[in-house]
């Protein structure tokens, strides 16, 4: 086992200044960066984002630059900025982290993201539970209008920007970058058909572009230290640290700041205190709940985009979930597949109907009234869906119903032959 | 009776508007505002909002019915939502909704008879790392113990025991 180098360039939790306040962010170097992105101009910004190849951390990857890129430069429409911050993907509390403790930091990613794109509007959808998290960002802009950071000109500059919060209201499907967009145009959440993509037609049918809370978070730091120095932090093509979330069984739950690139099996042992009970590991999840599950043999993998693509899962939002050995991995996918059929948009017929026949029979397999037939079934209904819808929710219910049942499919027979649950008798790790 | 926004409400909603370049777009915001002041988006309250925006009827009942967080019926005092989720679910939030449904009295769904407590189960509240997570009104309780949850029951109940007639919405849970 090796020891996983840490950092606390983007997870400041532990220094014991609150961040929240202008003062102390200030005081800690906060909004030099945005100084440093006037010096270098807008050209010289982006070329560092492409350089320092941070791939979005809301879940899809794509890399953070590139899509700065796709926004036109000449247009006589307004641009916009819009912040994805509706952590939502059971297993990822990572965002929370900057909404609730270092709102400055994110409010200082968008400045430099509009400043680089030509940027006067931009947008935060924060999801509607986050009430507390709500008011901490409303407040932070509110003190960036006072001291002159936001508004009619950004710290002194010619440069132009309104920040907004603009709340949701409860929908996961509103995670998706298309369908955040309808939300906050007042619609119900329905993702749109992509192309043409945001960066063309976006918020309002202008350029837009759509960044997550951490990925925005980073731009600070890449400005302030360099696109080499970020690399460095991670790998070629994947770059920087970024904030892991372990949650599920294990001793030492939390986030962790690490390189892209720290060995999986080693943050949950090393970081994250092992298993709950000395237990074995039974499954993980490595990247929040859409992501296919790996068994105990698979989880020796490096957290980058391609290290989880080799093992056939994903890297999305590196929120590890982890499930220990007596665990009945029934009754986990029984919650992610309810989880699924709950949040779909009802848009496209394969997800609105194809993910409440998974949750129903997963339901039938867990109370032992299922046929070994239905296994199949299951499987078949859950191929239908990916690839048959509009956005990846569709995917996303797919996925861990063909990894669970294809790695653990003996104990979703075994509820089959014995007519019941046979983990009933097996009670989850105590904390 | 008819409703009507106060005078506070309304100013807030012209704020509201004039970020965005749509009246539509101020939907979203507007139905919270009316959700805290009138503690559920009826049919009524969506037809008062469609007028104070110049929307169609039709577009805010597409809206509003699209969204959980937007009550189409009464809800107690305190809404005490349980995160079922995969990880709260690792972390035994089923013990969890065992407890409160024993301390509230009612199962999830429903609302106690003195219109105090209602009890739901939710999915994922972005709190996995200090799992189970439990959301009263608007403050979350993480790292939830079934003891714990007794003893919030009991001190939200003393609460308004001691304070009778405070607003709906100015309990944080």
């Amino acid at each position: 086992m090796a020891e996983v180098k840490t950092y606390n360039y983007l997870l400041r939790q532990d220094d014991g200044k609150d961040y929240r306040e202008l003062g102390e962010y200030r005081a800690a170097g906060g909004y030099k960066a945005v100084l440093k992105a006037v010096r270098l101009g807008p050209d010289a910004v982006i070329a560092e984002m492409k350089k320092a190849s941070v791939r979005g951390r809301g879940g899809a990857g794509f890399p953070a630059g590139i899509k700065w890129g796709f926004v036109p430069k000449e247009t006589d429409k307004p641009k916009y900025l819009v912040v994805n911050a509706d952590e939502g993907e059971p297993g990822t509390f990572k965002d929370n982290y900057f909404l609730s403790h270092d709102p400055h930091r994110l409010i200082e990613g968008c400045i430099i993201c509009s400043m680089a794109l030509g940027i006067e509007t931009c947008y935060i959808y924060i999801r509607g539970e986050f009430f507390e998290q709500i008011d901490t960002v409303t407040r932070a802009i509110e003190q960036c209008y006072e001291a002159g950071i936001l508004g009619e000109s950004v710290m002194r500059t010619d440069q132009k920007l309104d920040v907004y919060v603009h709340p949701g209201a409860g929908a996961y499907i509103c995670g998706e970058e298309t369908a955040l967009l309808e939300s906050l145009e007042g619609k119900p959440g329905q993702p749109r058909l992509k192309p043409p993509f945001p960066a063309v037609v976006g918020a309002f049918g202008c350029p837009t572009v759509i960044n997550n809370v951490e990925t925005l978070a980073t731009v600070p730091l890449i400005v302030e230290h360099g696109a080499d120095w970020f690399v460095g932090l991670g790998v070629e093509r994947d770059g920087g640290s970024r904030i892991c979330g372990v949650s599920g069984h294990v001793n030492n739950p939390g986030l962790f700041e690490v390189g892209v690139g720290a060995n999986m099996r080693d943050i949950i042992y090393e970081l994250a205190g092992g298993v709950s009970e000395g237990r074995e590991i039974k499954a993980v999840i490595p990247g929040g709940s859409s992501c296919p599950v790996l068994t105990k043999d698979e989880i020796d993998v490096p957290l980058t985009v391609e290290g989880l693509k080799e093992v056939d899962s994903m890297l999305g939002t590196c929120g590890i979930i982890v499930i220990a050995e007596g665990t009945c991995v029934v009754k986990c996918l029984q919650r992610i597949s309810h989880f699924y059929a709950h949040e779909s948009c009802g848009q496209c017929t394969p997800c609105r109907e194809g993910t409440g026949w998974v949750a129903r029979i997963i339901d039938n397999i867990e109370a032992g009234r299922a046929k070994m037939s239905d296994l199949d079934l299951l499987l078949d209904v859950a191929d239908s869906i990916g690839g048959n819808t509009i956005c990846a929710l569709g995917d996303a219910a797919e996925l861990p119903v063909l990894s669970f049942v294809s790695k653990f499919r003996e104990d979703f027979a075994e509820h089959i032959r014995q007519g019941c649950c046979p983990f009933d008798d097996q009670p989850l790790p105590r904390h | 009776m008819t409703l009507a926004f106060s005078d506070e409400s309304d100013e807030e909603i012209a704020r509201i508007m004039k970020r965005y370049p749509t009246r539509l777009a101020a939907l979203i915001p507007t139905l919270w505002v009316a959700q805290h002041e009138f503690g559920t988006v009826t049919r009524e309250v969506m037809e008062l909002v469609a007028t104070r925006l110049d929307l169609p009827t039709a577009k805010v009942i597409t809206t509003a019915t699209f969204y959980t967080m937007f009550n189409k019926k009464p809800v107690g005092r305190f809404h005490v939502q349980v995160c079922k989720n995969i990880s709260c679910y690792l972390r035994r939030s089923d013990d969890v909704t065992a407890a409160l449904k024993d301390a509230i009295g009612v199962g999830p769904g429903e609302t106690t008879a003195d219109g105090l407590f209602t009890l739901s189960e939710v999915e994922c509240l972005a709190a996995c790392g200090r799992a189970p997570a439990v959301q009263v009104n608007k403050t979350y309780h993480e790292w939830a113990t079934p003891e714990g949850m007794r003893q919030l029951v009991a001190d939200l109940r003393a609460s308004v025991n001691a304070a009778p007639m405070p607003p709906p919405e100015a309990h944080d849970g």
